[in-house]
């Protein structure tokens, strides 16, 4: 097994405590309870409708809940709330828009305007960002001509500009093929060890979930099961919300 | 050209050169911001607007327009971002129920033909006073879309990134639609408001086949609305046909151009 033991500073700490989420009088969270520390990866698993991309709205404050979303940061003894990066599902996107990779990413870091004239400096800026995920070639390309891992790449520099404490993934790599999404997931992880950052991602690809989380979480409507895949993928939970019976890894 | 020696159309040709550019550099936004059928309720709205002020005995209905063009604009704001399903339909709604007592309150008493030039326009009868007003909303849209656009623009593509950038999504948007209304509402008497909706869409629809950044896209939409605006104004001189109608047949046939010269 190839798993990198994080290295943990333990000085940040996402708890999500007794956090419900009702919507048009439907229960769609109920109760849920997780830390996540730094330098960790946690997947959320689970079946169509449990709830994760509920659960990832309410992290980014996009709906009411009930309970409490801490960020702390036990450095400095207060709880403060940390910086969040967020990658959405590529999927969301208007492929026709004639914006390039530049137009993209000026517009989140700079003031001067994309539609005017190109910026030197901060063209340069964006380049090194993208560098960080080899796509630093993409720059000037449209977005709606990218590939759906190249487009991932490109949103996961966008979400680490500045670098944040919590990186949140939506299920980062539907519809992208097998090179890509290893790919993927080995830039997170370098990014995982090589900065201080904690990684929350909801996934269906369970064989690449298992071979790179730390945590694995399997929801429905609240927290089913908790803990290393290995020992997760063991449950009878998980067996039924999957139809496994026993679970294979890929290589095997 | 002997046209330019009558007042009316320097003119006319005057506010072309204003309202033009802006319907192209805002008509970016709209298109990228899929909201072509939210420009549309807004322009039927004016009517509206126009007849509460009639009532409310204003001489002037441009205040009263531009007011209740912004509160029309930010309830549908509101009504999008409950989030329930069927908001366009509500929209809808809410756009026919407009024009609807619009209509109503304008035409009572058997009066409405006063009020035609409103449904297509009547770019020829601007006054001095009014291409001041044009002037001011230009530059004013211009200051704006020199220090927003780049927040708008993370927004319009994805709204929960750009919430997790800490951009205030709904600030921003709301005063998209502000903006929006105003120019709506200043531009509806010239242009009218069954085509205004086409002279915003088109030019960037049309910029959209070709470009390949936002300054190319910005570049485009703006030549292409002033080219079809300026062409416009000069061929309906000639022809006798209204101004309005007149350009959008152009933009149209420019879209359909670089339609099928993008494929």
């Amino acid at each position: 097994m190839r798993r990198i033991k994080p290295k943990l500073c333990g000085n940040h700490c996402t708890k999500v405590e007794h956090v419900s989420v009702t919507l048009d009088q439907n229960p769609i969270l109920e109760d849920v309870n997780f830390h996540l520390y730094c330098g960790e990866m946690l997947t959320i698993i689970g079946k169509n409708g449990a709830g994760k991309s509920t659960l990832m709205k309410a992290l980014l404050g996009e709906i009411p809940y009930k309970g409490r979303i801490i960020f702390e940061d036990m450095r400095n003894g207060y709880k403060s709330r940390l910086k969040i990066g967020y990658v959405p599902q590529h999927l969301t996107f208007d492929k026709n828009s004639p914006t390039t990779v530049y137009d993209f990413f000026a517009s989140c870091i700079s003031r001067k305007p994309v539609w005017l004239w190109k910026d030197k400096v901060v063209y340069e800026k964006i380049k090194k960002e993208l560098e960080r995920f080899q796509a630093e070639n993409l720059i000037d390309q449209c977005l709606g001509d990218l590939s759906g891992g190249e487009l991932q790449r490109v949103l996961l520099s966008i979400a680490t500009c500045p670098m944040p404490n919590l990186l949140l993934l939506d299920e980062p790599i539907s519809g992208i093929d097998r090179n890509g999404t290893m790919h993927f997931y080995e830039l997170l992880d370098q990014l995982k060890r090589e900065y201080d950052l904690s990684i929350l991602m909801i996934s269906h690809d369970l064989d690449f979930v298992y071979e790179y989380s730390d945590r694995v979480l399997l929801l429905d409507k609240n927290v089913v099961e908790e803990g290393r895949p290995e020992e997760v993928y063991k449950t009878q939970a998980f067996k039924e919300t999957f139809g496994y019976t026993t679970y294979h890894r890929m290589e095997e | 050209m002997q046209m330019f020696e009558y007042e009316f159309f320097r003119h006319a040709f005057l506010a072309i050169l204003l309202i033009t550019p802006l319907f192209g550099v805002l008509g970016t936004m709209i298109v990228d911001n899929k909201m072509a059928f939210f420009s549309d309720a807004l322009g039927h709205s004016a009517i509206t607007g126009i007849a509460i002020g009639v009532v409310l005995g204003m001489t002037d209905t441009t205040l009263s327009m531009i007011i209740f063009g912004i509160i029309f604009a930010l309830f549908l704001n509101w009504i999008k971002y409950r989030g329930k399903a069927g908001a366009e339909t509500i929209i809808s709604v809410f756009a026919s129920c407009g024009l609807a007592i619009g209509l109503a309150v304008l035409s009572m008493g058997g009066n409405f033909s006063k009020y035609n030039s409103l449904l297509i326009g009547d770019i020829l009868s601007i006054t001095h006073r009014e291409l001041i007003g044009l002037g001011l909303a230009f530059i004013f849209t211009g200051i704006f879309w020199f220090f927003c656009f780049n927040r708008l623009h993370f927004v319009s593509i994805n709204t929960s990134l750009a919430k997790s950038k800490g951009i205030p999504v709904r600030l921003y948007d709301n005063m998209f639609v502000i903006l929006m209304s105003v120019i709506v509402m200043l531009s509806i008497k010239w242009v009218g408001l069954l085509i205004i909706n086409a002279l915003l869409i088109l030019p960037a629809a049309a910029a959209r086949n070709l470009a390949r950044s936002m300054r190319s896209y910005h570049l485009y939409s703006v030549l292409i609305a002033v080219f079809c605006g300026v062409l416009g104004l000069i061929l309906s001189y000639y022809t006798d046909i209204a101004t309005g109608p007149m350009i959008v047949l152009l933009a149209s046939a420019v879209f359909f151009l670089t339609f099928f010269k993008g494929r």
